[in-house]
């Protein structure tokens, strides 16, 4: 059955190998451009906005993670305008461009949840190394500095030292954190920090949840669970559940958001990593797809270093502007 | 979901049959598919774009087989290009020649180097060694913390150090790392782990300090550790790193969730390293020396779907499953006595949880990887018994088979009427199904015919 479906493996040709390699290095430190450098290309070479135009301007949205069916859909529309309008030259391609997407964005932006009676219940959840912890101790310190009283749950028991890196972040904020001792229940240490927050008074309640694949069911179905028990003592709770994603993140970031959504009731992302050369793009897959808002994102390791999310400055970023 | 490359390429060849060879026009949209599925699985686009002119010129000209559909002759080229391009090195490691030998570990924030670092140990640990894990992260809050931990749970030495109150930064970096390996000529441990902070490569003065860690450990290794998640910027990191530090090696991470994993096809060839191992979960023993075939298969969309396949041919009675697959597809279907005969070649294949957990992801085994957990393995055995306690007679026509002779298969087979019948309606809708089967691509058949069995059984 093998043979004839992909033939042995041991067959691989052997020879040309070298000199595909070398095309390959050459092809691949062409990415270095960022779109904006990618798009400026495009815009130099066309006096006009042709069709080659639109096609190098979908291969440059790839190239920044987002994603094949966005970025068609997004040339498509330019296409459309193109021959109702005409798009006279590249800079207004590139207004058009950033206007579109800035849309996308601007289309899931809604207000925050009301909170019927405090605390404002915030679950952050995401798979592993996105950022959880760093962002919950950002963000905590981002609320005390709007003079609210925050409070921090260590729901994540499992991994090996996520509570102490909390409790550095808890000092650093000024913020208490409730706590248990690595293995045990998440759902037990939420219900005692829901409590604790509801009988102090606490504006906000930042839960830190384990890192965790979008894929292990059990585990998501333990996410469920936190949320669950939060209802059951907040009826309204949690408020905001954020999915923390790395700006890193490739396609696979729509199933990300898919699943976290079905499990733990996703409201919004916070976007890490910003500081780095990737962009974010999936972000504008994942709003256009699944009507997500951005919330948040991340731009560096100091506790200042968390913005709320700005449509304009993102897409500029994007762009290179 | 994604659908299947095979589905997409069927669909983008069915006006091929019947033509010679394979022509520029001819397979155009074929092509096209290629590329959509590579950069969906987050290949990078330029990586992209040479692959496609590869598989082109070696598409083009092909004489159609008869033997193959265009279909999968495509596929092969693909899959033949993919695992060049991923090299076949397997977990070669350098030891020094006078031990200890250093293993640098190096990467972006998030990507697992402290859990690798842990994983890595506990392996070498397998194979014999001695070895001694430090963390060098004196950055991030409970890093050396989190490293300590690990290391306690797999018994693995650590070189805890002292800070002294000195401050963050790359003289109290390069003093624990000296310290370490130290440490470890004293110790007699024959490799020293060095796990470092998480580090943006447009970082100039941590990438500096990378290549002064570097410079005074002269490590035998050093692995550049990246999230099997990472998009088109995969390579830009991975350059960079490159470029300071050279590389010796690629460890991908979180391989067990369904990421395609195409930024390995992006990194080792940004790097020209190969990838040394895969990470398949948080435990200290998901850890696995990497083989180039897998991942394609998952690039493809095909799950692991060869291992199965080697597993099926050598395990298999070929002849017996292909007069099943005959009689099931044709108009007189398959007995319970035909059914029982594949139910026993499945056996020996494994057991049916690991089964399921090599089909792909997509196409027409959609679910059944995540279905694998909640699958009850005697539910086998007792749908076997059942059939034994059938005559053989019953078992060739079972529409014979009335209210009392299934009250005496119930009994002889230590079950209850009731779980008789779900199989006798079972066994109907299967025979049901594969009869209007005919349709099906090649491969979606040849996998139905040997395991079609298990999917009304998984409740």
């Amino acid at each position: 059955m093998i043979q004839t479906l992909f033939g042995s493996l041991n067959e691989a040709q052997e020879p040309q190998k070298k000199g595909f390699f070398d095309r390959m290095k050459q092809a691949v430190s062409r990415t270095r451009e960022s779109l904006g450098e990618r798009i400026e290309g495009v815009i130099a070479l066309t006096r006009e906005v042709d069709e080659a135009a639109l096609e190098d301007l979908e291969m440059s949205l790839i190239a920044s993670d987002i994603g094949v069916t966005t970025a068609a859909e997004i040339i498509e529309r330019l296409r459309d305008r193109g021959k109702r309008q005409g798009i006279r030259n590249g800079a207004e391609l590139k207004d058009l461009l950033r206007e579109h997407l800035k849309q996308i964005l601007d289309e899931q932006q809604r207000p925050v949840a009301k909170v019927a009676a405090p605390p404002e219940v915030i679950m952050m959840v995401g798979v592993n190394g996105t950022g959880k912890t760093t962002t919950s101790g950002k963000l905590a310190a981002w609320y005390r500095a709007q003079a609210k009283t925050v409070l921090m749950c260590a729901a994540d028991t499992f991994r090996a030292a996520a509570i102490e890196q909390l409790e550095v972040w808890g000092e650093r904020s000024g913020v208490e954190i409730v706590r248990t001792k690595q293995g045990g229940d998440p759902s037990a240490v939420l219900f005692d920090a829901l409590q604790a927050a509801k009988s102090r008074h606490n504006d906000v309640l930042i839960v830190d949840t384990a890192g965790r694949l979008h894929t292990k069911n059990s585990l998501m179905a333990e996410l469920d669970k936190m949320r669950r028990t939060t209802q059951r003592i907040i009826p309204d709770a949690p408020h905001e559940v954020l999915l923390v994603m790395d700006a890193t993140t490739g396609q696979n970031g729509l199933q990300q958001a898919r699943l976290f959504t079905e499990s733990a009731g996703v409201t919004g992302i916070v976007l890490t990593k910003l500081d780095g050369t990737a962009k974010g793009g999936i972000a504008i897959a994942i709003a256009r797809e699944l009507k997500l808002p951005v919330r948040f994102v991340g731009v560096g390791e100091k506790i200042e270093d968390i913005l709320p999310f700005d449509s304009g400055a993102f897409v500029d970023s994007l762009l290179g502007n | 979901m994604f659908e299947n490359l095979s589905e997409k390429l069927q669909r983008a060849f069915k006006n091929l049959r019947g033509q010679g060879t394979m022509t520029e026009e001819n397979i155009q949209e074929a092509l096209r598919e290629i590329r959509v599925a590579l950069l969906e699985a987050d290949v990078n686009l330029n990586v992209v774009k040479d692959l496609i002119d590869h598989i082109r010129e070696k598409a083009i000209g092909q004489e159609v087989m008869t033997a193959l559909s265009p279909t999968e002759q495509v596929i092969k080229i693909v899959h033949d290009e993919l695992v060049t391009l991923l090299g076949k090195d397997t977990a070669r490691f350098q030891f020094a020649s006078r031990p200890p030998t250093v293993i640098l570990m190096a990467g972006l924030q998030g990507s697992g180097k402290t859990t690798t670092s842990g994983k890595l140990a506990a392996w070498l640990q397998k194979g014999g060694h001695r070895p001694m894990l430090v963390s060098v992260d004196v950055y991030r809050p409970a890093a050396r913390e989190q490293l300590r931990v690990v290391a306690q749970s797999i018994k693995a030495n650590i070189y805890q150090g002292d800070t002294k109150g000195e401050p963050a930064g790359t003289p109290l970096v390069e003093r624990l790392a000296k310290e370490a390996r130290r440490e470890a000529v004293i110790t007699g441990c024959d490799t020293l782990i060095v796990d470092t902070a998480g580090r943006l490569h447009i970082d100039s003065d941590l990438m500096d300090e990378m290549a002064k860690l570097k410079a005074l450990l002269s490590p035998q290794e050093i692995l550049f550790v990246a999230d099997a998640m990472t998009g088109q910027d995969a390579v830009r990191s991975a350059e960079e790193f490159h470029r300071r530090l050279a590389l010796t090696g690629i460890v991908l991470t979180k391989m067990d969730g369904d990421a395609r994993g195409g930024a390995a096809l992006s990194i080792r060839h940004v790097t020209g390293q190969p990838v040394k191992f895969i990470g398949m979960g948080e435990k200290p023993d998901a850890f696995e020396p990497f083989h180039p075939d897998r991942i394609v298969g998952r690039i493809l969309g095909h799950g692991d779907i060869m291992s199965l396949m080697e597993r099926a041919e050598e395990k298999l009675d070929r002849k017996k499953s292909e007069e099943f697959a005959r009689k099931a597809l044709s108009g007189d279907g398959f007995s319970l006595e035909d059914f029982r005969d594949q139910l026993r070649q499945i056996k020996k294949l494994g057991s049916l949880q690991s089964i399921m957990k090599m089909l792909p992801s997509v196409g027409p085994f959609a679910g059944m990887q995540q279905m694998a957990d909640q699958v009850d393995e005697k539910q086998f055995t007792r749908v076997e018994a059942i059939i034994n306690s059938m005559t053989q007679k019953e078992r060739n026509h079972h529409e014979i088979i009335s209210g009392s002779r299934r009250k005496r298969i119930a009994n002889g087979s230590g079950t209850t009427v009731q779980e008789v019948n779900q199989l006798l309606r079972q066994y109907a809708q299967m025979r049901k199904m594969f009869k209007g089967m005919g349709k099906g691509g090649m491969m979606q058949r040849r996998a139905m015919g040997m395991l079609g069995g298990m999917k009304g059984m998984g409740r």
